[in-house]
């Protein structure tokens, strides 16, 4: 059959049967859209993929463009990392909760910090007062990262870091917990997620303003491929950009966006682009539209090997390889019928794999509510093994690839991100866009325009705003003990009573100086981690030297 | 309250919660509502709160967490209102918020709390129903 005679019966079908029928009965929807405002048509045929080319658009597993999946053999050869963030309270509890998971099964830690660890504060600061311990776990000092991977073996773990702005200090904590356990940092594996750019546009967690902080980030990119040569340098964040409201293709677009302003930054550093872009890893969400989120998956692969091969010039071929982590829609969750949110937890959970994630977290049922309690975290954590080991996805590779509408749609999400990206380098790029409020703005008219869809039920929420039901509140939710913030205080009296302040002193003195000029702080930064000095005082150094980013415009 | 004087809400985000999706999307609706809206950012301490609050002669402090600091931060705001000897202005709070903490924030001063979920109608209708001036 000719794509003519196609055409031809396409239209003979869309003007005959499909009219007629629906001439008798109205759609549901007057428009289908997805969460960018495309419109669904009612069928995809040969017709919408034509402008495809299978070799050039698609290719192989493992080779570019990488349309298919970065590995050969997918999860053939190894299923995906199951990765469950956890961590709250103290160090002692926090390492309690990842021997559990480890035990449950799990094979990689992903830790969270509390706040004042993520924005540089000691637990004794005034504006630490009320979420020491809360979000995540409090780390003070050295100390408390001796405690938080205490029985764990660093070489045998990988481990994923939720720090950005301090995230040099946490992973120079990490490499010398790493040396008293007697493993060298050339065999440490992990993430750290060291993006700034979405703290500036969507996450909230900055301290210094974009130049040192993109200087901070080319630091480590540089130390690392040198050092810590199996450690993934950054990972480049959409995630919390679609939770703050984006719709995919804006996560898409604002996510490589910001890649693009870290390769062009380490560029002019002086890198030399296959010494690090391999290193460079990247984090998406997944929402309940799994058709959509599956061809994003997909267009976000082809995407970074063309930037990367094209824009770029890069040679290795894992310098064009988007390897991505998933976490499941936090925003989708409801408090109400919370049980609900396992299910939709489950579509995420196989949207992701559907679009060949490289590790995944699934939420759990109450994270609309508190901290996930510990049966909730096993059954998110049982979500991920039921489809790894019973659902069958995971036997071939890219099993969606074909689908006309799945085809259709990953090229249309690559036009429409291109389009951003163009968009944001006549801005001047990243950096830029988010000082002008460029990026904020579009999230923020997206959530709007999803709570306005949810208030006048143009979208349908299930037990929110259409099959609602009368519920008793939830119980056996995880209460942080409110006594975390005294402990810390004390450690912390302590820590500053018994170490060799005179050592504290002249390696915060000489990372002053560092940081004045234009070394390497790494080196300086590992110095004053082992003589036991607080993130927050080594923070302070560098907030006195580096001063702090004021987001304009509120 | 007076005739024709639009409702003046200060929507803050108080400690070092970077979830802003939420005060947002509600500072925006209730500029829709036809309210005038000062939204203070994030990072705030709650004398800044209290301050701004002061300066903008607001009608009511919309206040959002989601970080679990709410049981600290928000009473934090009610008292030192209280203390400047401000009666009439209606505190509210939203987040994430689990249900056992509500008493201990009302009976603080928070005169409601808004979970994950509520539509930013019932806000602006709560509002509109116990502003105190």
């Amino acid at each position: 059959m000719s794509q003519d005679e196609l055409r031809k019966e396409f239209s003979r079908w869309k003007s005959g049967t499909y009219e007629k029928a629906r001439s008798r009965f109205a759609e549901r929807k007057e428009r289908f859209e997805g969460s960018s405002g495309r419109e669904i048509e009612p069928l995809y045929t040969p017709l919408h993929t034509e402008q495809i080319d299978y070799l050039r658009d698609l290719g192989f597993p493992g080779e570019y463009p990488y349309t298919r999946g970065v590995q050969p053999t997918m999860y053939r050869g190894r299923l995906w990392t199951m990765r469950q963030y956890a961590g709250f309270g103290t160090a002692e509890e926090s390492n309690a909760r990842y021997k559990y998971l480890l035990g449950q099964g799990q094979t990689g830690l992903s830790v969270a910090f509390d706040l004042p660890t993520q924005i540089g504060y000691d637990s004794d600061h005034e504006l630490a007062e009320g979420e020491v311990g809360k979000v995540g776990v409090a780390i003070d000092s050295l100390l408390d990262m001796e405690t938080l991977f205490d029985g764990i073996p660093l070489e045998k773990v990988s481990t994923s870091m939720t720090i950005n702005a301090p995230a040099a200090i946490l992973l120079a904590m990490y490499i010398v917990v790493a040396e008293k356990q007697g493993v060298s940092p050339d065999k440490l594996n992990g993430t750290i997620q060291n993006d700034i750019l979405k703290e500036y546009a969507a996450r909230g967690t900055y301290i210094f303003p974009p130049k040192p902080s993109m200087r901070l980030i080319t630091n480590i990119f540089e130390y690392c491929s040198a050092n810590v040569p199996r450690w993934n340098t950054i990972s480049i964040s959409g995630y919390h950009i679609r939770e703050a409201g984006a719709t995919a293709v804006q996560e898409v677009a604002f996510t490589l966006a910001d890649g693009i302003a870290y390769v062009e930054a380490a560029i002019k550093a002086g890198l030399n682009v296959d010494d690090f872009a391999p290193r460079l890893s990247f984090f998406f969400n997944s929402h309940n539209d799994i058709l959509e989120e599956v061809a994003k998956f997909r267009a976000a692969r082809r995407l970074w090997a063309r930037i990367m091969k094209d824009r770029f010039g890069a040679k290795d071929r894992k310098s064009m390889q988007l390897r991505f982590h998933t976490q499941t829609a936090g925003s989708t969750l409801t408090a109400q019928q919370p049980d609900n949110n396992i299910v939709r937890v489950t579509l995420q959970a196989l949207a992701a794999v559907l679009g060949g994630t490289q590790s995944l977290h699934t939420n759990s049922r109450d994270e609309a509510l508190a901290l996930p309690s510990e049966d909730s975290v096993r059954i998110a954590l049982r979500t991920q093994q039921i489809i790894a080991y019973e659902s069958g996805v995971a036997d071939t590779i890219d099993p969606l690839a074909g689908s006309y509408y799945i085809e259709a749609l990953t090229d249309g999400i690559e036009k429409a991100v291109m389009e951003y990206i163009e968009k944001i380098d006549e801005m001047g790029g990243a950096v830029s866009a988010i000082e002008r409020g460029y990026i904020q703005k579009e999230i923020e008219d997206s959530a709007y325009r999803y709570q306005m869809e949810i208030e006048s039920k143009e979208r349908i929420i299930v037990g929110l705003n259409e099959f609602t039901t009368e519920e008793e509140p939830p119980k056996d939710l995880l209460k942080v003990d409110p006594a975390v913030g005294e402990r810390q205080k004390a450690k912390l009296l302590e820590l500053r009573a018994t170490r060799d302040g005179s050592r504290v002193e002249a390696s915060l003195g000489a990372l002053r100086k560092a940081a004045e000029g234009d070394a390497n702080l790494m080196p300086f930064i590992l110095d004053a981690v082992r003589a036991y000095a607080t993130l927050g005082e080594i923070c302070g150094v560098l907030r006195a030297v580096f001063g702090e980013y004021k987001p304009s415009g509120v | 309250m007076d005739e024709g004087r639009k409702i003046r809400v200060l929507v803050a985000k108080p400690g070092l919660d970077g979830h802003d999706r939420g005060a947002k999307v509600i500072a925006r609706a209730l500029r829709d509502a036809g309210m005038e809206v000062i939204y203070t950012g994030l990072r705030q301490t709650p004398e800044q709160i209290v301050a701004a609050a002061i300066q903008e002669d607001v009608d009511v402090v919309a206040l959002s967490s989601l970080s679990g600091a709410h049981g600290y931060l928000f009473p934090k705001v009610a008292k030192l209102l209280k203390e400047r000897g401000i009666d009439d202005v209606l505190v509210i709070g939203g987040g994430v918020i689990p249900e056992d903490d509500f008493p201990e924030l009302k009976a603080a001063g928070i005169a409601e709390v808004f979970t994950p979920g509520t539509s930013t109608a019932e806000v602006i209708d709560y509002i509109r129903e116990h502003i105190k001036r």
